[in-house]
């Protein structure tokens, strides 16, 4: 392999029923800033059936170059479909790094692409940046974020790496950005295509989604039970976007739903405030929220681990101080 | 029915500690457990073998102390076990990790393979997928359910939206979440029974690989560094009562700007 033949920063742009996921616009702006430094151009992959409208958003969040999959086949994400029609990209453009959301999408066609093109895949990835010798240095959380791994994948091209969504911040959309677009027609071997979807099923929990919320009131065991939850709700609701996240012990006592869970197996969350009652602060929910701008925790014990990255630190019952609280704020922000 | 379940033995992040010193890991005293999803995809095929009489054999990489989770699958009702367990494979990143299994696999009859969708020490859910492609079979991952008639495979898939239906044919890779069932206690008889079954131990002679692509050097990916997370540095802490609690807290909110 000659690493010379291998270049530009490639960005699996995920839609899905033609909506572009946040998370590709966070890749493309880490890409945009990665690209700066090796001074190559930022390349979003963009599949799906009638989502070429969606390119030029795309350019606007710092893609140079959209290559567009605009075909019947890949209507819907099912694996072999889109693993074969990424797979021709990668072969025919040579890209030096290739980066995909860690959703449910990224993580199920990633590994597949990796293995495939007989290359490295480093996934979750928290921090990406670029060795003096133009290497990609991924690093990501290891023993339940116990510990951080700096991984490298120097003899095997594209550096691949999947990104959880909320980790990397996009840039500002500039509308004046220009970028070409160009339509790619892979050739499928549907004789390949064994999986058939038979129906897509939305429930109320993709409704809300807490890596969007600004802020966050997060319960944990100290919240106790379900009308414990329900108090917190009605906290959350004095905030114009607020929403209720919650630790691993609550969704899985089956109180809360998974989609609301922060830390290592739940989502990784930025908010502008993040209320923490009753956690104590496992190190797997500090990998999900640790980043938060502004950390308030209330714990009846002093000891808690939460504390070691709060802001602001409440040893108290949560119990007493939840309702006391929704009071005051429902006064201060109606004022 | 011929079903094979990937497992693997795991420390249980939960109870692991940081020697804030040295910044490694404290193993000791940490139990090692079957990792939670892969026995979810045990119980999985369990579940199918009561329903269907199906055989299940378990598989696992790993040094041989993992004889303990292979026995622990006996107990539960796995009528096969086996342990890679080579110094070749040492070192090995998830494509090679990957790539040894499906050398395994290649040598077994199966309908159907299931794995736990990630493991809690690694949490990347890469070597299934990768096992997938080696094989050339088709794939679906985060299976919550499943349903098999003839060769045909129901599942159900959790999404972030909700959850999916897929058909998928047999033979076929399936990922299993340890949310998608209660997986069964080892029985007083199987555990008894357990001690005296063999559990196989095959090292890498007896699977269907190129040997250069096994462990170090068959791992594109390499570990540069790993290190603990800078502290951050606590801010101030108040043992108060429920009122003073809430100046507290709306006077931080207002000097953040939040309200």
């Amino acid at each position: 392999m000659e690493k010379s033949d291998y270049k530009n920063i490639f960005v699996f742009a995920e839609q899905r029923e033609g909506v572009v996921q946040n998370v590709a616009l966070e890749l493309l702006g880490k890409a945009h800033e990665l690209a700066g430094v090796l001074n190559e151009k930022v390349v979003a992959i963009l599949a799906g059936q009638g989502i070429r409208n969606q390119a030029q958003m795309l350019i606007e969040y710092g893609a140079d170059e959209v290559i567009c999959i605009d075909e019947p086949e890949l209507k819907d994400y099912l694996t072999e479909q889109y693993a074969q029609a990424i797979h021709q990209v990668v072969m025919k453009y040579n890209p030096s790094i290739l980066m995909i959301g860690a959703t449910t999408i990224g993580r199920d066609l990633a590994p597949r692409l990796a293995c495939h093109l007989n290359t490295g895949l480093t996934a979750d990835c928290t921090r990406l940046e670029i060795s003096e010798e133009g290497e990609l240095m991924m690093t990501r959380p290891a023993f339940g974020g116990n510990l951080m791994a700096t991984i490298m994948c120097t003899n095997h091209r594209p550096q691949m790496s999947t990104v959880r969504p909320g980790v990397m911040q996009r840039i500002s959309r500039d509308a004046s950005r220009k970028g070409e677009v160009i339509d790619f027609k892979p050739t499928f071997d549907a004789s390949k295509f064994k999986v058939r979807l038979v129906k897509n099923v939305k429930d109320d929990k993709g409704k809300m989604d807490i890596t969007e919320a600004k802020i966050l009131v997060s319960g944990g065991r100290g919240v106790g039970c379900k009308e414990g939850f329900d108090k917190l709700h009605d906290l959350a609701a004095t905030f114009p976007n607020g929403e209720v996240s919650s630790s691993r012990a609550m969704v899985d006592a089956g109180i809360v739903d998974h989609d609301r869970q922060v830390g290592q197996t739940g989502k990784t969350v930025r908010p502008d405030l993040y209320l923490a009652l009753g956690i104590s602060g496992a190190i797997q929910h500090l990998a999900g929220m640790e980043e938060s701008d502004l950390i308030i925790a209330v714990n009846k014990d002093k000891f808690a681990p939460i504390f070691g990255v709060a802001d602001l630190g409440i040893v108290c019952d949560l119990n007493k101080v939840v309702p006391l609280l929704t009071a005051r704020l429902a006064k201060e922000i109606k004022k | 029915m011929k079903i094979i379940v990937c497992i693997k033995q795991v420390p249980n992040t939960n109870v692991i500690k940081i020697n804030p010193e040295t910044g490694t890991l404290i193993r000791d005293g940490v139990p090692s457990i079957m990792n939670p999803d892969d026995k979810g995809g045990l119980e999985m095929a369990l579940r199918l073998k009561d329903q269907l009489g199906a055989h299940v054999t378990v598989i696992t990489m790993g040094p041989p102390q993992a004889d303990a989770i292979c026995r622990e699958a006996y107990a539960m009702g796995a009528d096969r076990a086996i342990i890679l367990s080579d110094r070749r494979f040492a070192g090995a990143d998830t494509l090679a990790t990957s790539y040894a299994l499906a050398g395994a696999l290649k040598t077994l009859d199966y309908d159907l393979i299931i794995c736990g969708r990630q493991a809690i020490d690694g949490d990347t859910a890469q070597v299934p997928v990768s096992l997938a492609q080696h094989l050339d079979l088709p794939q679906v991952t985060y299976v919550t359910d499943l349903s098999v008639n003839g060769k045909l495979c129901t599942v159900t898939k959790e999404t972030e939206e909700g959850h999916q239906i897929l058909e998928v044919e047999a033979p076929c890779v399936l990922t299993v979440l340890a949310t998608a069932n209660q997986p069964r206690y080892m029985s007083v008889k199987g555990i008894m029974e357990a001690f005296d079954r063999e559990v196989e131990v095959w090292n890498a002679d007896q699977i269907d690989v190129d040997q250069s692509r096994l462990g170090l050097s068959g791992s594109p990916t390499r570990v540069k560094k790993s290190f603990t997370k800078p502290q951050k540095t606590p801010g101030q802490l108040y043992e108060v009562d429920a009122e003073e609690a809430v100046e507290l807290i709306v006077s931080k909110l207002k000097e953040k700007f939040i309200i």
